[in-house]
């Protein structure tokens, strides 16, 4: 597949995908999603559900340039996607991702793994990249993990890091594989409550609303984060709406993404 | 590449020098014991027969053959295989299934940039010194065998045979040959290693045809240098 050509007619958007069609990363000849058409505005929060095994993970990688749709055109803020060119890593460094389990590199400290793109993409020594790494650490919880390694970590704390990670080159776009998963109350109130202040522009982004895409199995915590509302279902991606639509609808599939059984509500 | 290795060098450089370190320096003990045994047992066989065929002048040129021409390289690239070559697909298949290749091209970083490239040069480097120490501690250990035999052979005279034996064919192709083997074996650990997806339980099997590939590899490149030689 051929990476989409630059489209300024949907510049302003900053993701917009027609006809998309995502295959299993592990198995590129199997397809998850197809007929993918949709648009998500600068400043959006969008949560995406499915039930497991549904292709979420799939569709992130996508989505997040990682791997290349099988079929459809997808843009970037009007440029076309996957950008894999060394010329265009400006541009796609605007969009970043948070794996579901954190994905850290396991030989590298919480420090190191936070600031490694920034040493990476600005050249600078450990030393040089902590006065940026310090406050991102302490905004996330992290400064007392500063010197551990992964593996000494909970999942709740390795999630925190990859966040972080994630946040280090402030980017516009930030896409999230199920990051509430196997976090307990405080930890999920966390999350919500720090998603939310990126949402409507987080000092450490210089107040700029950061562009959100969720994914989750379970709809429930996203009520009043969340603004709009999506799933797979049947290989499809179906755009449900805002809240009131999701709680009010009566499909079955969404009702279990509710958590409620059909026909209760 | 390189362009790309200087552009982050304040993160490369680092990992190049790990990488030396880990296939050079933290190895030297073991290949100083290596080469102690390897003039054993070159010196300990040679002086048996050419004394019984009165050849003892060719201690030197055996010398040269065997362990500067053949052993010494093809040790030094199975000892480096063996030591840090299986630790390279390991980590690096590790890496794999536990997905941080797509966490670094999700950050922008090559992951071919970041794992492969120190590795290949830390590989390069390190059995190129290696091989040096192996070649120059087993020449100096054969003296010390055949001195223990009493072989009637002054120090003098036995450098004066490895210096006749030795011509510059043999140091550009030594150093030819040991950067090669040190290519092959990072190129091969590493493509086992990062070239598919991978679950954990695969990384044994990625191991076992990375040991396997690059051994006949190696044996393949030596055999081409003994063509060379034979030609030369």
């Amino acid at each position: 597949m051929k990476a989409a050509a630059s489209n300024p007619a949907v510049a302003g958007l900053a993701l917009e995908m027609r006809g998309i069609a995502v295959a299993a990363m592990a198995d590129p000849g199997t397809i998850l999603v197809e007929g993918v058409d949709w648009s998500v505005a600068p400043g959006d929060f969008w949560v995406v559900g499915g039930q497991q095994g549904s292709g979420k993970t799939d569709f992130l990688l996508m989505t997040g340039g990682l791997t290349a749709p099988v079929n459809g055109a997808y843009h970037f803020f009007g440029n076309g996607m996957p950008m894999f060119e060394e010329n265009r890593l400006g541009e796609r460094l605007q969009l970043s991702m948070v794996f579901d389990e954190g994905k850290l590199f396991n030989r590298l400290t919480v420090s190191e793994n936070v600031s490694l793109p920034l040493r990476y993409h600005r050249n600078l020594t450990v030393a040089g990249a902590d006065a940026e790494v310090r406050p991102l650490l302490d905004l996330t919880g992290m400064e007392s993990w500063a010197d551990s390694t992964p593996g000494a970590m909970a999942l709740a704390w390795r999630k925190r890091v990859g966040l972080a990670r994630a946040l280090m080159l402030k980017p516009r776009v930030l896409l999230l594989d199920n990051p509430l998963s196997g976090l307990d109350l405080r930890h999920r109130g966390w999350w919500l409550n720090f998603l939310g202040q990126l949402s409507r522009g987080h000092p450490w982004m210089e107040g700029r609303p950061t562009t959100l895409v969720v994914t989750t199995h379970d709809f429930r915590p996203w009520q009043g984060v969340g603004r709009q509302f999506a799933m797979l279902k049947d290989r499809r991606f179906v755009v449900l709406g805002s809240w009131q639509q999701v709680n009010a609808a009566s499909d079955e599939r969404v009702r279990e993404l509710l958590a409620v059984e059909a026909g209760s509500n | 590449m390189i362009t790309k290795c200087r552009a982050s060098s304040r993160v490369i450089y680092p990992l190049a020098i790990h990488e030396i370190s880990r296939a050079g320096l933290r190895l030297l003990p073991m290949f100083l014991l290596v080469a102690a045994a390897l003039g054993l047992v070159v010196i300990g066989q040679a002086v048996s027969w050419l004394t019984r065929i009165g050849a003892i002048n060719y201690l030197g040129t055996i010398m040269v053959i065997v362990v500067v021409r053949e052993l010494g390289p093809l040790i030094a690239a199975m000892l480096l295989l063996a030591r840090v070559g299986t630790a390279n697909v390991v980590e690096l298949a590790t890496a794999r299934a536990l997905g941080e290749v797509e966490a670094l091209e999700a950050l922008g970083i090559d992951p071919l940039h970041y794992f492969v490239a120190p590795r290949v040069f830390g590989m390069a480097v390190g059995i190129f010194s290696l091989t040096i120490y192996l070649i120059l501690g087993a020449l100096v250990s054969g003296y010390l065998w055949a001195f223990v035999q009493e072989v009637p052979l002054q120090p003098a005279d036995y450098f004066r045979q490895l210096a006749a034996a030795l011509s510059g064919l043999d140091f550009a192709l030594l150093a030819v040959k040991t950067g090669l083997f040190g290519f092959i074996i990072a190129i091969v650990t590493c493509y086992h290693g990062l070239a598919q997806p991978l679950r954990l339980e695969e990384v044994s099997h990625a191991t076992v045809r990375a040991v396997a590939q690059s051994v006949i590899a190696c044996v393949l490149l030596d055999a081409l240098f003994i063509v060379i030689y034979l030609i030369f």
